[in-house]
């Protein structure tokens, strides 16, 4: 009992210190003033500001539509990339897989320059523009080895005997691997794509150098090296939060539902 | 299964609009690049009106607004020929480096007749003697902001105060090489476009003589919060943390400070030059202008503009200061001077412990 | 599932957008700006090997709370219902969707001289604390910024080591150290080992953090100054880069050798 207690509190702490600046932000995207530090008053002020303000609008879409389709991409692609490494010999693996993992070794900024000098090199060939184009596949690129990192230790825990049981049974490689293969990886690939979206979300350094003329909102609020950062990115993040956590609560809403009525049912039971 | 072709699927059609995005800058479409927040763009501090908006009502011509952090990252940006702006607003020294490499067009001024409104004393800078590349559209000065509960009078002898032993971890200073060097070379007495090795060494050894606090957008927090006493910022800047707290003031020492100028200038590799310059054409517009002022605190160099603002404002000696002969602008010096000055900001910055 | 085949398109990427991009840095490392061949640029870093140590420094004490934090956690995670950790990793994955330098800003609001954590000492009576501008704090942002990323990796092999494993060590006489010991960490070696080369590997070339909570400057902040500027020096830029990447690669050889049977699947 007690044990169970301390793991509840471990929980409890960690996820407070996870959470603690979150609240923070959400907390001042209600503050008067413009202080990021000291609350004023109870105020709506930076959620109108928020919906007058078209460009970070037009920078948030721009944002959600490149994390949205390089993290599919880059899922799609990494997951096969690992399935393709695990069938390696010892020797020819290690050294994709150190390959792979440069682009996370790179520091970012790095990536962003050598990849702004490739991406302008073979634009002046077509004649065209950096913009949306190379901005996906620049993340695309970063996000990848993520999802190839964390397939990978899934995909080494999996018995192999039981793809070939499958095949025993019948069934062709295609069907064995998606009902064989596929649940007892899943886990995995959906913990990359979940780094893939957010890295994507959350890159600044470099969409700053491949962007062009087009504006993600990590860039926007990078831009505002001289200025506050407005107040109404609060509210943004407060907002993106409430749906974020609102849907996560209605798609596990049975689950939660679930787990209450045996909670109930198995104290019934004593 | 199902799940899995339902996002393959939905990634098929998010391609589709690839193409949409890619021809995203058609005929009537200019970019432009600015500083974050240095328009009224209805974003963020006061609701203001959306300046882009109301040329984009007027014209019909659209705008791509994007924004740059520091004169040399749109350099960069430039110079590896990464992006194709029509309008971009450098600072002096920066217009100064671009004219010579051939960076900017010239600007045909017979599309912009609301240059007549410039001030005389804007036209024709130091920076484009002949006024052929550029428009002004701000300018300003540095001086120290600090509080006055904490600091006196009497404290204020030159940028000397900031190097006072009484306040520490009180005392911030930019975090950029050239503003931060600006400060020690004034207050050694040195001309702030000094090439002089010695003099760039000395200024950067004057500099690891204090611990400073190096940020920059914390000034907006830290100076109104009284969890620094003062700071060199820029004087439009002042005004903005004055209105959260009475007690901090602006000093520019006698012995001198920097004064800037940002322009407007239209790339070579612009290609509607023409739509550019009817942006420029409508940012000097005397609403327009003063909805920009409004928004961003720093002075303006237009007439129109000015003669609009009230009486206050004009006379209170920050926004538009009596301009001394010891103030200087920033030159473009040279890339071994750069190169010095890198060196000497790493091993400025990795010592201030 | 036995093929390589589904490798190749991945290969074709890499060559694109991994190794062209490295063979620039390479060949910048060691050319001037005319580009000719030089060593000057490694000279020229040499002044640098205290912000090396420095930056190695704090990532290794980043690196090394989050695995004393997330390890714990994945393992209690792993007991709770299957659909709450579906749920919990969803969870720790959220806060890093808020914007990097809104989350840099709301630790400055926590730490500030006059902060929350700071207001809360005074109110518990304790003695205001300077936190801000410390290496503490670089270290503390960095910890939370990638905690997540040790997590993660952790409980995904922690939730696939199979009960039987364990029953089968009870039976044998094992206490709960034991098992600790001689079953689930050993199979949790590949996670730990991921988990260490997502934190340690940012950490050690971060920037803005240093330069927004702590004083100094580290080794991502001085790349980021020789690439950007009137006259980026590319060459001195990417020999920094290039010897970070050394320097990481070697640490995370040293690392491998902890993962005996599949040694140096990861780096190296």
């Amino acid at each position: 009992m007690l044990k169970k207690f301390f793991s509840k509190l471990y929980m409890f702490v960690v996820f407070g210190f996870l959470y603690a600046p979150i609240l923070v932000t959400i907390a001042f995207s209600f503050n008067s003033t413009k202080s990021k530090t000291s609350f004023e008053s109870f105020s709506f002020r930076w959620y109108e500001e928020l919906f007058r303000d078209e460009w970070m609008m037009e920078a948030l879409l721009n944002t959600i539509l490149v994390a949205v389709i390089s993290s599919i991409v880059a899922t799609i692609l990494g997951t096969c990339a690992a399935i393709g490494i695990m069938n390696l010999k010892k020797r020819t693996r290690d050294l994709v897989l150190n390959l792979s993992n440069i682009p996370i070794i790179n520091p970012e900024i790095v990536t962003g320059v050598s990849l702004m000098l490739l991406f302008v090199f073979v634009t002046k060939i077509f004649n065209g523009e950096l913009g949306f184009v190379t901005v996906l596949l620049s993340h695309i690129a970063f996000s990848t080895p993520y999802v190839v990192l964390n397939v990978m230790p899934r995909l080494r825990q999996l018995n192999m005997n039981l793809y070939e049981a499958a095949l025993d049974l019948g069934c062709v490689p295609a069907e064995a691997f998606r009902k064989v293969v596929l649940p007892e990886i899943f886990p995995g690939i959906s913990a990359g794509f979940l780094m893939a979206f957010t890295f994507s979300l959350d890159d600044f350094v470099i969409s700053y150098f491949v962007s062009g003329t087009f504006q993600t909102l990590p860039v926007y609020i990078y831009g505002l090296l001289k200025k506050p950062i407005p107040l109404s990115i609060n509210a943004l993040t407060a907002l993106l939060f409430l749906v974020v956590i609102s849907a996560l609560l209605l798609t596990n809403m049975k689950d939660i539902c679930s787990n209450i009525r045996s909670g109930k049912e198995s104290k019934r039971n004593k | 299964m199902k799940k899995l072709s339902i996002v393959i699927a939905a990634l098929f059609l998010l391609c589709c609009t690839l193409p949409l995005y890619s021809c995203g800058s058609d005929e009537n479409t200019i970019v432009v690049c600015n500083w974050g927040q240095y328009m009224s763009t209805g974003s963020g501090v006061d609701s203001t009106e959306d300046v882009i908006k109301l040329f984009t009502e007027k014209t019909g011509i659209k705008v791509k607004y994007r924004t740059f952090t520091t004169n040399e990252d749109l350099y960069s940006l430039m110079k590896n020929g990464s992006a194709k702006y029509d309008v971009i607003f450098p600072s002096d020294y920066m217009v100064e480096k671009m004219v010579d490499e051939g960076m900017l067009h010239k600007i045909n001024f017979e599309n912009i007749p609301n240059f007549a409104n410039i001030m005389d004393e804007f036209k024709n800078p130091y920076y484009d003697e002949t006024n052929e590349y550029t428009v002004p559209y701000f300018w300003g000065t540095v001086g120290l902001v600090y509080n006055s509960k904490y600091i006196s009078e009497d404290e204020l002898n030159g940028w000397d105060v900031l190097w006072s032993d009484k306040y520490p971890n009180k005392i911030m200073m930019f975090n950029n090489p050239r503003d931060a060097f600006a400060i020690a070379l004034n207050k050694l007495g040195y001309s702030l476009n000094t090439t002089n090795e010695e003099e760039i060494r000395a200024a950067a050894e004057e500099l690891k003589k204090q611990t400073f606090d190096y940020k920059m957008d914390e000034f907006f927090e830290r100076l109104p919060n009284e969890d620094a006493y003062m700071m060199p910022y820029y004087a439009g800047d002042y005004i903005t943390v004055k209105e959260e707290n009475e007690d901090l003031a602006f000093y520019i020492p006698e012995s001198g400070t920097n004064i800037f100028n940002d322009a407007m200038c239209i790339p070579v590799t612009s290609e509607k030059k023409d739509l550019a310059e009817k942006f420029i054409n409508f940012m000097l517009e005397a609403e327009i202008g003063l909805l920009n002022v409004d928004y961003v605190g720093y002075s303006t160099p237009n007439k129109a503009v000015y003669d609009l603002l009230d009486e206050e404002v004009k006379n209170d000696g920050i926004s538009y200061p009596e301009i001394k002969d010891n103030w200087e602008h920033f030159r473009y010096l040279s890339s071994d001077v750069d190169d010095l000055y890198r060196e000497l900001w790493i091993s400025v910055q990795s010592e201030n412990k | 599932m036995k093929s390589t085949k589904p490798l190749y398109p991945y290969i074709v990427w890499m060559v694109l957008f991994t190794i062209i991009p490295l063979g620039l840095v390479v060949y910048y490392s060691f050319t001037d700006r005319d580009g000719n061949f030089t060593f000057n640029n490694f000279l020229n870093i040499t002044k640098l090997t205290e912000v090396y140590a420095d930056s190695l420094r704090m990532a290794f004490f980043a690196t090394l709370i989050c695995l004393l934090v997330a390890y714990p956690f994945a393992y209690i995670m792993t007991k709770t219902k299957v659909n709450t950790q579906r749920m919990m990793n969803m969870l720790i994955m959220l806060p890093m969707w808020m914007n990097f330098l809104l989350r840099i800003y709301s630790w400055i609001t926590l730490l500030e001289n006059n902060g929350i954590i700071n207001n809360i000492l005074v109110a518990l009576g304790f003695e205001r604390q300077t936190l801000i501008n410390t290496d503490g704090a670089v270290i503390t942002v960095m910890i939370y910024n990638y905690l997540p990323f040790m997590i993660i990796p952790i409980y995904n092999v922690l939730s696939k080591i199979e009960n039987s494993l364990i029953e089968a060590g009870q039976d044998l006489g094992c206490n709960t150290f034991e098992i600790f010991r001689r079953i689930i960490f050993p199979l949790s070696i590949p996670g730990v080992i991921t988990g260490i080369t997502m934190v340690f590997v940012p950490a050690a070339s971060t920037f803005v953090i240093s330069q927004r909570l702590g004083r100094g400057m580290m080794i991502g902040d001085a790349i980021e100054q020789y690439y950007v500027g009137n006259s980026p020096d590319l060459g001195t830029g990417s020999m920094l880069s290039l010897v970070l990447m050394v320097v990481i690669i070697i640490s995370m050889a040293v690392v491998n050798h902890l993962d005996k049977d599949e040694a140096g699947s990861m780096l190296i």
